[in-house]
């Protein structure tokens, strides 16, 4: 019977997405491994690849399909020795695990094949097969039931989570009991309901704002004069920055803290790195001030790792590695992918790989895991001349640091003026993980490895 | 030697070293493992394998021995002591040219010798004549040496009168008394095998029970069922002094509550406990800690010196052939960068002893699931009332479970009787696929089986149980 390809969860939260573009037809032949679809998810466009082997027997789903719920069918396939019938005894609209399901009417069109090739298997056995495939765990969530060992399934159910939304980490990708405990800790997966205490990695999921706007739509609009505006119609990605910008400053306390660094012999160290770079090769590098940035808060977490820390209600999780997010400026928006265990990482290693996730984020083409995690983010707007400003923290992360530009700025010095690139940097902190004292330490550390970029070698 | 650079090598081969070596030739690593005395490590040669061995012929004995129960008209039934021991050492021999075999199938380098750490991935080899061999170079090494009786100042064995599992392994004659110091496994396996062949045995235990790592309920009807074969189990007690003599040892034994008594016995076994083999293996240079006697490992089996890792029983308890054979393949998988690799789960070891009736038992106990913070419920079923206990006529024993209230979670299985080692495994897989007690429930068990035992104990801690 034909293989149906599931609309996959492309992240944790992703409930519905929309088919972007097919680039197969109906008759081709794919293997598994083929990219055969493109799907636009909350903030990223993705490739849908084939994980059987054999012919497009339909394509479901017409391109621009919007909100096509996570399982839903929006392909057969069909195996070798199938046709056409199989299809029509196929129904669209099935529930989420079709291929078992649809046992009933299966053994007609099985029967109708065998007489074609007398080597073909008995029926029997080719539908079992055929259902073993299609309900095998291919990845998370793109197969119809989780994958979950008894106990991991009764632990999400006691704990209402989502078991869609969590990775498995047992065989063959199997959720098992480590797994629960870890989405607890880190507050992933909480179904619905059960959202509001976490504010986690919760992502809206019905795409409304978590607190009712100030204003109604008909008073805003009330204030205007129809003709003298356009209506921009309001995408997934603006939708996430709204509804999880909201949420992180409706429910975390923040506070800032400002500093100013001086930046001339981090300007010198990197002129000097840079002109050490091979003219060409893979091992080519330009490091950006942002690149030492980095760096340097990586090295300043891993000083103060009280600070490398994210709120749960469960418990602050502590993180091991410095893991930081990195805001880029794409049009419409914004992505925050992460450069992750940056204190063991090279100058050139960061600064070639923020090259590659900068220009994959301009593309719309980051994975969830390049973007999803940390403990804190670099918010960067010196390029435009900004001279400070402060920045809303990206849950689940406990801080983010906005960097100003650098300017030649006149210091006092004992009772002497003398002039210095000034760099002013503001930390937001989450207050129910990092006290004033604790910010303060984090970002002095950071200061002193901006000051002195030799000791970030250390 | 052919060749003296490696990408792993081992250095003791028992059960958790061969295996290792194995695992890591498998995933294309060039291997070598250098073994000081014999292929299969104390496991096959002077443990597991032999002992397993002597008990059967102690198990045939006692059946035969009730022979009449069956039907059975049986004359006279005597023992040779010496073919006894023969046929226990013919078997460990034989398993030992296996592992040969094995290594050679798998193109691992045997290197006779004892090794020392030398630092920067060399290992300096001598063989059993003090000769030294040319080092050997490895990106990887593995210490997998084992560990030995631990002996305490006072209880120190002299290889005649007052033994250890080695000599009590290959007894010149039967003793007609014996002392046996410890009721951890080794002691009470020792225990059950002189005492069924007619010797007269005293156990002695420092703790208030024997097999002090069991649930308590199956020290308890061990302690009986062990006392009725006519042995004398002395709990909360020590040993203050050993003074062999000609042909008997004179023991001075104090109670808790300060009482003292002496005895005199043929023989004595110490069986308190074993300590890792660290020695001479030059750690202290590596600066790879040590610590009680058993080398310091993180959860991936690694020391504190880079590319040098640790398993088995020099790097503690539980000293089981089987914790060190999987310790082996997640050092290996890990090094190796195998995706799914995890540390080992302590609560998923099984533990096997085997004396009649056999004990066996995986992960918490009702008292620690307590002390745990777990609200459990426990279930229990008797041998008496399985149907193949009866017709086998060995009705004594019981299965126990132990599951997690709020979770249904097994936390713990606890088993006496005929062949549990065998059955324990059932409940191996259980936590393994972390099942609860409804697909235990939901699972058939064959009729008539020992094994139905266990489904019904996991019946009884919900209230289910059918056949009482």
């Amino acid at each position: 019977m034909p293989i149906p390809v599931l609309m996959p969860a492309l992240s944790p939260t992703m409930e519905e997405g929309t088919l972007l573009k097919w680039l197969v037809s109906e008759g081709d032949k794919v293997e598994a491994g083929d990219v055969i679809a493109e799907i636009e998810t909350d903030k990223a466009t993705m490739e849908v690849e084939a994980v059987d082997e054999g012919t497009i027997g339909k394509l479901l789903m017409g391109e621009g399909t919007e909100h096509i719920a996570v399982n839903k069918p929006i392909a057969l396939i069909l195996e070798e020795g199938e046709d056409d019938t199989a299809v029509s005894n196929f129904e669209a609209d099935a529930p989420p695990q079709p291929a078992v399901t649809q046992t009933a009417p299966e053994p007609v069109a099985a029967a109708t094949a065998a007489p074609e090739t007398a080597a073909q298997p008995p029926p029997a056995i080719e539908t079992r097969a055929a259902e073993a495939r299609a309900t095998a765990p291919q990845s998370n969530g793109q197969g119809g039931a989780p994958f979950a060992s008894p106990l991991a399934r009764r632990l999400a159910r006691e704990n209402k989570l989502d078991l869609a939304a969590i990775t498995g980490s047992g065989p063959h990708g199997r959720i098992v009991r480590r797994d629960i405990e870890q989405a607890i800790a880190q507050g992933v997966g909480v179904a619905p309901a059960a959202a509001a205490p976490s504010v986690g990695q919760v992502m809206p999921a019905q795409g409304q704002p978590p607190a009712p706007p100030a204003m109604s739509d008909e008073a805003i609009l009330a204030l205007y004069e129809p003709g003298t505006y356009e209506v921009v119609p309001i995408d997934k990605m603006r939708r996430i920055i709204a509804t999880r910008l909201t949420q992180a400053k409706l429910s975390i306390p923040h506070f800032r803290l400002e500093v100013d660094c001086e930046i001339d012999a981090l300007l010198a160290a990197r002129k000097r790195l840079n002109a050490m770079s091979p003219a060409e090769g893979p091992k080519v590098f330009k490091i950006s001030v942002n690149d030492m940035i980095i760096k340097a808060m990586a090295m300043a977490l891993q000083k103060v790792p009280a600070a490398n820390a994210t709120w749960t209600e469960q418990g602050i999780l502590r993180h091991k590695g410095s893991d930081i997010g990195v805001a880029v400026a794409i049009e419409g928006g914004l992505f925050t992918p992460l450069i992750r265990h940056a204190e063991i990482k090279s100058l050139s290693e960061i600064s070639n790989e923020m090259q590659d996730l900068a220009g994959r984020a301009r593309e719309r083409r980051l994975a969830p895991h390049e973007y999803q995690g940390g403990t804190t983010a670099i918010s960067n707007l010196g390029m435009m001349g900004i001279k400070s400003f402060d920045a809303v923290i990206n849950p689940p992360h406990a801080t983010i640091l906005a960097v100003g530009a650098g300017e030649r700025r006149p210091v006092v010095e004992g009772d002497e003026i003398r002039i210095a690139t000034i760099m002013s940097c503001t930390l937001a902190c989450d207050h129910r993980v990092v006290d004033g004292a604790l910010g303060a330490e984090l970002l002095g550390a950071f200061k002193e490895f901006i000051e002195e970029p030799v000791t970030m070698l250390v | 030697m052919s060749e003296t650079s490696f990408d792993f090598a081992v250095i003791g081969a028992g059960p958790g070293g061969y295996v290792a070596a194995i695992r890591a030739a498998q995933l294309g690593f060039k291997t070598v493992i250098i073994e000081r005395e014999h292929l299969g490590g104390i496991c096959l040669n002077w443990g597991c394998i032999p002992t397993k061995a002597l008990l059967r012929t102690s198990e045939l004995f006692h059946t035969l021995n009730n022979a009449e129960q069956f039907g059975l008209s049986i004359n006279e039934i005597s023992f040779d002591i010496e073919k006894i021991v023969e046929r226990s050492r013919k078997i460990a021999g034989r398993l030992a040219s296996g592992v040969a075999y094995l290594m050679k199938k798998n193109k691992i380098e045997v290197v006779d010798g004892e090794a020392r750490l030398k630092g920067g991935g060399m290992i300096g080899v001598r063989d059993k004549n003090g000769e030294v061999l040319p080092d050997i170079q490895a990106k990887h090494i593995l210490i997998a040496t084992g560990a030995r009786a631990k002996t305490l100042p006072g209880l120190e064995p002299d290889g005649d009168l007052i033994w250890t599992y080695r000599e009590a392994m290959v007894p010149p004659a039967m003793p007609g008394s014996l002392l046996v110091v410890g009721s951890g496994a080794i002691g009470i396996e020792f225990a059950s095998f002189y005492g069924t062949l007619g010797a007269e045995v005293t156990v002695v235990e420092v703790l208030d029970r024997i097999l002090p790592v069991e649930d308590e309920e199956v020290s308890a009807f061990a302690q009986k069922a062990f006392e009725k074969q006519g042995m004398t189990i002395l709990t909360g007690t020590t040993v203050e002094s050993l003074e062999a003599g000609v042909g008997e040892v004179r023991v001075r034994l104090k109670s808790n509550d300060g009482a003292t008594r002496e005895h005199t016995v043929d023989r004595v076994i110490l069986a308190i406990g074993i300590t890792g083999n660290v020695e001479g293996l030059g750690l202290e240079e590596l600066g790879i800690q040590v610590d009680r006697g058993h080398i310091v490992i993180d959860e991936w089996c690694r020391t504190a010196a880079d590319g040098v890792y640790a398993i088995g029983d020099v790097v503690g308890p539980p000293w089981l052939a089987h914790k060190a054979s999987h310790e082996g393949v997640i050092c290996v998988e890990r090094i190796a960068g195998l995706n799914d690799v995890h540390p080992l789960d302590r609560s998923r070891i099984p533990g096997c002893t085997y004396c009649a009736p056999q004990v066996a038992s995986i992960g918490l106990t009702e008292a620690a699931a307590i002390e745990a913070g777990h609200q459990i419920k426990v279930g229990r079923f008797p041998y008496q009332a399985n149907g193949k206990a009866i017709a086998l006529g060995e009705t004594e024993g019981f299965v126990k479970t132990v599951f997690d209230a709020e979770t249904g979670e097994l936390l713990g299985a606890h088993m006496i009787g005929t062949e549990v080692t065998e059955l324990i495994q059932g409940f191996s897989i259980a936590k393994t696929l972390e099942t609860t007690e409804a697909e235990l429930i939901e699972s058939i068990f064959p009729h008539p089986t020992l094994s139905e035992t266990m489904h019904e104990a996991v019946l009884d801690a919900y209230g289910r149980a059918l056949h009482i």
